[in-house]
């Protein structure tokens, strides 16, 4: 959908979403077996984990801070709560019942900022484990045609936190850059390395449409949502399909729906039904849990900045809005932040060391970066002694073999033009194209933009790329 | 069966382990001697499902090596012991005597085989019991049932009916049960021996396959006090496995057993002397009360109406928990399978041909129990009565140290007498408030009743009143005498 | 004898535990089910309104261990006790529909 959020005949969407996140612990949740992925087999499994006859769920205490510490990223309050018993029959779930954090979450009623600066409420964040993975075999491979299935216990009573958004996201693009931002908090706070490709990450979408004042509508439940584009484009379509279906006459129904990255469609894969009766109650082989204060605060103390706050900072050092840059988000989600503030701080203009960092340093290890000469080499070329060009050729050599820009920049033979060359220069493409000149002097603004390239890449051509382009667009500006 | 004058019962735990640390028996004598018992006379009492002899030789010859080398073979050296078939052991099957675990080698073993093995102990085998323990006669074994040794036409009470007809046999000086409701106590008093439930905590539930995880303890059976005091130090205590074990040491109690009951405030309940329970039992128990007002002990009558309740509360809580419990056994990863050409249809046929009529029968009181729309008027309130109980009982522990009751309402009835699941239920009614509060029980024999068969006196504490207890269990044993 | 279950609960009921009964199973299972649920109506004399239900007869709280790797089981022991292994995985048969 091009325009946000907008649905024919006045619908718009409503959508919560619910992510899965793998807890970044050594143990599972309640046994000492490793959570590692990728492990061969049915090798990461001791008595709990196969919820063998006798064994006893013991919490991982590791499991419980990291459930803390996103709680309080996401500005939740951080309650007591108890375990309960998730009853239904699945050959994935070793004891046919998930322990899970029903009635008495223990993170609840918090919010996550978007980039965009809107917040969308987090209702809860819960401890749960995770189940087993079933391979399908025979038929299409796919779980509906298989003839028999596989199933490894590996990944079967590994942490899980899952966080439940209320339904205060308006489009595909806030779907996906809630999802964006909330591993990006994920990854920061280190509670989940927040992979979607290794399912440390799991996205399942809420969907329903309404005509606003009206109503909400039936919600459906989106799973199989394996990475942002596939959650952008599988929201875009479920609201899309459910007001096609409402303007046919239809009513929705509440169904679990699986998203087809082939096909981009959605397909029914379960409809709720009576028989969803998961029987919960209280845990009995856990106790209540209540973590004290001085915890909380320890914990809180030791968060680090989240990524907003980052983005604020960095926005504010560079003298932009995060609203206003994209590469604010950038460089804070590639971690080159704290560089790009040392690059600010050591005199670079900042609108300039945010292009840099964005486009020239973003794979490079920002620690192993000569600050100093950088910003050097960034003074240059604002001060008009290297075009772009050069300056990028300088920064590949002072990256790799260290230096100053100055030396380099010798080195390479570049002298940046002085601007009574660069004018003579102009003058004579100006005189070789006098009906491109007419052109741009009487033209509107976009005519001007198309010229203005033209004559700056006949400059350039004729000085084999040392002139500096903004100077050259600055002197038909001035001549014009 | 033995005759009247002749010892079932030839020699007890403490004198065994003395005799064998001192080296005046070897353990391996022991073992022979009670495997031999055991292998001519199990055929009609039917105590045992697996008998692991050699690894019985093996472990008894380790012991002999121990003391042989001058170190300290263990306070239960060489003493055989009876496990009931719902304790984990490693490549032992572990039944729980329901088809759907037949032939079931667990991978590993409880926390208490560990800590009996650790203090030089020999088990035997595998006892007998009711299904997944639900039951009070263990009639319900799907292996047939265990016969009383004080009379073979008669049950031996359950669910640990095969530990306790053990430990009455002779066969074993010790056993294990547990006790959700009553399991270990109701068939120590049918058979004549020592049960003990221990505070809800004192004892690791680490490898016994769950029945009641909110209820479920295990416990020691034996001849005497003295015996059962050994065995529940030897097992009792901390296990971090066990996230509701109590975080302490296991309480001292052997050293007070001489203490006496001189000052001992003890209550006799009232209501469980009157209607349902037989005449000859409550009269055993009014005796037992002389006895310890004899011994020096402050007798005197308390009434608990709400325990009358606990029948109710847990007949829905029991079987909520183990119907979620028992939904493990679908036949995938161990166990009974059914083949079928779906998954849904191979559980469903799994656990129908694996499952037992009373086990069935819970797992759908159970869900029921819990099902939506049922929670609150079932589960819910039973949760409530549980909390009544409590409070009564502590209301009663304000002006005594222990209570006293009947363990079972009657003697040991006759196999196949008691065929309607409520009138079954109903033998539970003494033992089950102590499971619902958490808090210690025993039963201790205590002469016979009409029927010249025993009665078994109960003596109840609060949590972690196991001291008080064991003192009071002591003198009326020593009444007994 | 009293309405307190129906047979469609209890068939019902039979489909949530994963258990298959017949017509005379159900019938009797019925019957049982209804007598033990009239038996534990004598709570109802009970006042219960505001009384904390009791989940568990311990006061614990907190309890946990810290992330420390364990020891894990043998496989080949484990799988040795299973109906049926393919490629050291659990086999199953077909697994219709989704997981709930």
């Amino acid at each position: 959908m091009s325009d946000e959020g907008v649905l024919p005949d006045g619908y718009v969407m409503v959508v919560g979403l619910e992510v899965h996140a793998e807890l970044a612990t050594a143990t599972k949740m309640f046994s000492g077996a490793p959570n590692a992925y990728g492990a061969a087999p049915n090798t990461n499994i001791d008595p709990v984990t196969l919820g063998l006859p006798g064994s006893l769920p013991v919490l991982n205490k590791r499991a419980v801070e990291l459930a803390i510490r996103l709680g309080l990223a996401l500005n939740c309050t951080v309650q007591p709560s108890v375990f309960a018993r998730k009853n239904y029959f699945y050959p994935d779930m070793p004891k046919d019942f998930q322990i899970s954090q029903y009635d008495r979450p223990i993170d609840v009623d918090g919010w996550l900022e978007l980039p965009s600066g809107k917040r969308i409420g987090i209702e809860r964040a819960h401890l749960e484990e995770d189940t087993g993975k079933s391979t399908h075999v025979g038929g299409s491979g796919r779980i509906s045609g298989a003839d028999h299935s596989l199933v490894d216990y590996n990944r079967a009573g590994v942490p899980l936190l899952e966080i439940v958004s209320r339904p205060d996201i308006a489009s595909s693009e806030e779907a996906r850059a809630y999802a964006s931002e909330l591993r990006a908090i994920l990854v920061a706070t280190g509670v989940s390395d927040g992979r979607m490709e290794e399912g440390s990450m799991r996205v399942d979408a809420n969907v329903s449409v309404h005509r606003p004042g009206e109503p909400f509508g039936t919600r459906c439940e989106i799973k199989n949502l394996n990475s942002l584009r596939s959650l952008g484009r599988a929201v875009d379509h479920e609201a899309r399909r459910q007001v096609d279906a409402l303007a046919a006459g239809e009513t929705i129904r509440q169904e679990t729906r699986l998203w087809d990255e082939q096909t981009g469609r959605t397909a029914t894969m379960r409809v709720k039904e009576d028989a969803d009766d998961y029987r919960y109650f209280p845990e009995p082989d856990l106790v209540p849990l209540e973590p004290d204060e001085a915890w909380i605060e320890q914990i809180r103390a030791s968060l680090p900045l989240l990524p907003a706050q980052r983005r604020e900072r960095l926005a504010e050092a560079a003298g932009v809005t995060p609203e206003q840059s994209h590469a604010v988000g950038v460089v804070v989600e590639r971690g080159a932040d704290d560089l790009a503030l040392a690059l600010i701080d050591a005199g670079a203009p900042g609108d300039r060391v945010l292009v840099y960092v964005e486009q020239h340093l973003g794979e490079v290890d920002p620690t192993a970066v000569d600050v100093a000469a950088v910003a050097a080499l960034v003074a240059m070329e604002v001060a008009g002694e290297l075009t772009a060009t050069q300056a990028k050729k300088v920064l590949a050599v002072l990256l790799d073999e260290g230096g100053t820009p100055a030396d380099i920049a010798r080195t390479l033979g570049f002298e940046a033009m002085s601007d009574d060359a660069l004018s003579t220069t102009l003058d004579e493409i100006v005189a070789q194209h006098p009906e491109e000149w007419e052109r741009f002097r009487t033209g509107d603004d976009k005519t001007r933009g198309k010229l203005t390239g033209f004559f700056v890449g006949q400059v350039m051509r004729a000085t084999n790329g040392s002139a500096d382009g903004a100077a050259v667009t600055r002197m038909l500006r001035d001549r014009a | 069966m033995s005759d009247a004058d002749e010892p079932v019962i030839p020699l007890g735990a403490r004198a065994i382990a003395e005799a064998v640390a001192a080296g005046r028996i070897t353990a391996l004598e022991v073992a022979e001697a009670h495997l031999d018992g055991l292998a001519t006379r199990d055929e009609t009492v039917h105590a045992f499902l697996t008998v692991t002899a050699e690894q019985a030789l093996a472990d008894a010859e380790a012991v002999d090596a121990k003391v042989s080398a001058g170190a300290d073979p263990g306070p239960l050296a060489g003493v055989p012991v009876a496990l009931k078939d719902n304790l984990c052991t490693r490549g032992v099957a572990t039944t729980c005597a329901s088809k759907i675990l037949e032939g079931w080698k667990p991978p590993y073993d409880a926390t208490v085989v560990e800590r009996l093995r650790a203090a030089g102990a020999v088990t035997l085998g595998k006892a007998n019991m009711d299904e997944f323990a639900m039951g009070s006669s263990c009639e319900n074994s799907a292996f047939g049932p265990t016969r009383n040794p004080r009379d073979p036409s008669r049950v031996p009470g359950g669910s640990s009916g095969g530990s306790a007809a053990a430990v009455a046999a002779g066969f074993a000086p010790l056993a294990l049960g547990s006790d959700t409701g009553g399991s270990i106590r109701q068939p120590a008093a049918l058979c004549g021996v020592v049960g003990v439930k221990p505070t809800y905590g004192a004892v690791s539930r680490y490898g016994l396959v769950a029945f009641a995880s909110s209820l479920d303890q295990i416990g020691p059976f034996a001849a005497d006090v003295a015996d059962a005091a050994l065995l529940l130090e030897t097992i009792g205590g901390h296990d971090g496995r066990d996230s509701t074990s109590i975080p302490e040491e296991a309480p001292e109690i052997s050293a007070h057993l001489d203490d006496g009951v001189d000052g001992l405030r003890v209550g006799v309940v009232t209501d469980l002397l009157g209607d349902g329970i037989a005449g000859d039992v409550a009269a055993r128990v009014r005796a037992a009360a002389e006895a310890l007002s004899a011994a020096g002990a402050k007798v005197g009558e308390v009434a608990i109406p709400e325990l009358a309740y606990g029948l109710s509360a847990y007949y829905l809580i029991a079987p909520a928990e183990a119907s979620s419990n028992l939904a493990r056994f679908d036949g995938v990863r161990y166990g009974l399978r059914v083949d079928a050409p779906t998954t849904a249809e191979m559980m469903v046929a799994t656990r129908t041909a694996g499952f037992g009529p009373e086990v069935k029968r819970r797992i759908m009181l159970g869900t029921y129990a819990l099902s939506a729309g049922y929670y609150d008027a079932y589960y819910g309130k039973a949760l409530q009565v549980r909390t009544l109980i409590c409070r009564a009982f502590e209301r009663a522990y304000a002006d005594f140290d222990v209570l006293l009751t009947p363990t079972s309402p009657t003697t040991a009835f006759e196999l196949g007498a008691t065929t309607d699941p409520l009138a079954m239920y109903l033998n539970d009614v003494c033992t089950i408030p102590s499971n619902l509060a958490g808090h210690p029980a025993m039963s201790v024999p205590f002469g016979v009743g009409g029927d010249g068969l025993p009665v078994g006196v109960q003596v109840l504490a609060p949590a972690l009143g196991e001291v008080p207890m064991f003192r009071a269990a002591a003198a009326i044993e020593e009444g007994d005498r | 004898m009293t309405e307190r279950i129906s047979r469609d609960d209890v068939a019902h009921v039979a489909r949530l535990a994963n258990l298959a009964l017949d017509d005379d199973e159900l019938t009797t299972m019925t019957r049982q089910l209804a007598a033990v649920l009239d038996h534990a109506a004598d709570v109802e004399t009970l006042e219960l309104d505001g009384v904390e239900p009791t989940t568990h007869p311990l006061p614990l709280r907190n309890v946990w261990r810290d992330d420390v790797v364990g020891p894990t089981l043998d496989r080949d022991e484990v799988l040795a006790a299973a109906p049926a292994v393919v490629n050291d995985r659990f086999e199953v048969p077909a697994i219709l529909g989704g997981e709930p």
